[in-house]
């Protein structure tokens, strides 16, 4: 080996160990970043919320904002443990959450089913859709709210009037979405299913209606809120039982710790669905990539 | 030799043979005026043969395959395939299209099995015989994956196994390379070569590239600027096995070839250009 050789091998040698250690430093110098970051958005998180909640406090305390209309956190939270101990008005906490739950999750069931139903089929029948069309139109524009007071006519103070509630409020949401999906599908990937020799129904269910799922998945997070929304608010206007009448109740009897602590545990209640939406839609959504929106996400988190 | 135009019908039920007769497709356009895409194309491909059709952008070359196929009818005139005339989807038809068309939620085998699948097979009979085509396809460990992690190539190989698993007796093919990078695209074309010598369907592929079009085929049609009709029909005597289609472009005899479609087509590519780039006199110019 000459020496002009050695020397450009030992070069190569320490430029390529050079670019190892690089490597190396620049995935820990990101690490540590990432972590940094992470750390300093919980402490500010952290900090919000003391400021908030003790300001509230101290303001109360100090008789700045007066305590019987604005209530106070000690005093939410001892309404809360109140509830949890002796209960409220009309049986137990946990009773009256459960009943909101339940009318919730049944409203939203028959409202993701009806409304995929009813989407995929008019989607796929244009002559359906020619028909019911100005219809759904009318029904859509009124504030569906208003539909509760009729409901518990018919339907009385039960949890049926509530659950209806629940499931024509997730419907239209469903519905337009499912119908939107079917209606976006890809004219390819159809032709191409009829060509390999695929019947109407097998077209829908294997190219329209998983195509479509992309569009129903997107409208079930704020159906799930929106069950969750028409449980309480069916509840408010009419109920024996569930969270919206001890809320109604509270407001009745002056009682703002009352209704903020109820208000506490609803917002408990939509986060958790939330998450568990987001655990679902992972899950059934598995085949996509990743958007670019979620790969910024990742890299925050 | 070179211009050879359209034969005589085929005669009798071959499976694999299609004729268009006097065919004629008018579209309406969206602001209600019609608009004439195919006229009076004439066109016979013999079973086992691989036919490339190449013209100018918008000559209704896209519009044969969805008529052959079924996918639409004609306004006039008559398409056969194996000397029936279409209604509804023949059968033996497989289709590959610019933009491989898979089921992004379905797993590569997935896809593959489609074909069987929707043809009643039970499942354990189409996922064998889905396996076996993603085994002659080089696709064997991408069985699970889905097609976005699959490189355009890859993708390009899944839509064949796809296509090729019903046994189709005629493979309709639009510009199925098009959309890929040069080397993946002669890879390809060497591949569909010697999957269409395993099987011989009969082959009408569709391209703008007119050395693609050369390399592969048995014939090639020229069609003429929209709407499109017949201009010119060659045979391509180039011998078979082809080989790799990369290095067949230097051969004499190609390069001869190519000179004379070129000829044809050159007009038609000017007149096209002209008119979508609206300059009045290029009209057969230099293109």
């Amino acid at each position: 080996m000459t020496d002009d050789a050695k020397l450009t091998a030992q070069s190569a040698a320490s430029a390529s160990g050079h670019a190892a250690a690089d490597a190396g430093s620049i995935a820990a110098e990101a690490m540590r970043r990432r972590r940094r970051r992470r750390v300093l958005t919980y402490a500010g998180r952290l900090i919000t919320l003391a400021l908030i909640v003790g300001g509230w406090q101290v303001l109360t305390d100090v008789k700045i904002v007066d305590a019987f209309f604005f209530g106070s956190p000690v005093g939410i939270v001892n309404r809360l443990i109140d509830w949890a101990e002796h209960g409220t008005a009309y049986g137990s906490l946990w009773e009256q959450i459960w009943i909101t739950i339940e009318e919730a999750l049944l409203g939203f069931v028959a409202g993701v089913v009806s409304g995929v139903v009813f989407g995929v089929a008019l989607g796929e029948f244009r002559y359906l859709a020619d028909v019911l069309g100005p219809y759904i139109k009318v029904v859509n524009a009124l504030p569906r709210i208003v539909l509760g007071s009729i409901f518990i006519i018919w339907l009385g103070l039960g949890m049926s009037s509530k659950v209806v509630l629940a499931a024509v409020l997730v419907f239209f949401v469903v519905f337009f979405n499912a119908f939107q999906g079917v209606r976006d599908v890809d004219r390819n990937l159809v032709a191409n299913a009829r060509i390999l020799g695929a019947s109407r129904l097998q077209i829908t269910r294997h190219v329209v209606f998983p195509s479509a799922l992309t569009w129903i998945i997107a409208s079930l997070h704020v159906s799930l809120g929106f069950s969750i929304i028409g449980a309480i608010v069916g509840e408010f206007l009419g109920a024996q039982k569930g969270l919206g009448l001890v809320i109604a109740t509270a407001q009745n009897t002056f009682d703002a710790n009352g209704v903020f602590a109820a208000m506490l545990v609803i917002g408990i209640l939509a986060l958790s669905a939330e998450a568990l939406m987001a655990q679902l839609e992972r899950r059934l959504l598995s085949w996509r990539p990743p958007s670019s929106a979620e790969i910024a996400d990742a890299a925050v988190a | 030799m070179g211009v050879a135009l359209a034969v005589g019908p085929v005669t009798g039920r071959t499976p694999g043979s299609i004729e268009l007769l006097g065919v004629t497709k008018r579209f309406l356009t969206p602001s209600g005026a019609s608009m004439t895409a195919l006229r009076d194309v004439d066109m016979v491909i013999a079973p086992g043969q691989f036919c490339a059709v190449v013209g100018p952008t918008g000559c209704g070359k896209s519009t044969t395959l969805t008529l052959v196929s079924g996918l639409d009818r004609p306004s006039a005139g008559t398409v056969r395939v194996g000397g029936q005339p279409v209604e509804g989807i023949p059968k033996g038809v497989g289709f590959v299209f610019q933009n491989d068309a898979l089921l992004p939620w379905k797993t590569v085998l997935g896809n593959v099995l489609l074909g069987p699948m929707f043809r009643g097979l039970p499942r354990k009979e189409a996922e064998a015989r889905g396996r076996e085509w993603l085994q002659v396809v080089g696709l064997a460990d991408f069985a699970s994956h889905h097609p976005h992690q699959l490189s355009g190539g890859m993708r390009k190989r899944v839509s064949l196994a796809a296509a090729l698993i019903n046994e189709p007796s005629i493979l309709l093919m639009d510009e199925p390379f098009g959309a890929l990078d040069v080397q993946t695209k002669a890879i390809m074309s060497n591949e569909l070569l010697a999957l269409w010598e395993q099987t011989r369907p009969s082959v009408i592929f569709v391209t703008h590239d007119l050395e693609e079009a050369i390399g592969l085929a048995d014939r090639v049609v020229v069609m003429t600027a929209g709407p499109g009709t017949v201009k010119a029909v060659y045979d391509i005597d180039l011998p078979r096995p082809r080989g790799a289609v990369q290095e067949i472009r230097f051969e004499h005899r190609f390069l001869e070839l190519h000179q004379q479609i070129w000829e044809s087509l050159r007009s038609e590519v000017g007149r096209a250009y002209a008119r979508t780039a609206a300059i009045p006199g290029a009209v057969g110019g230099q293109a």
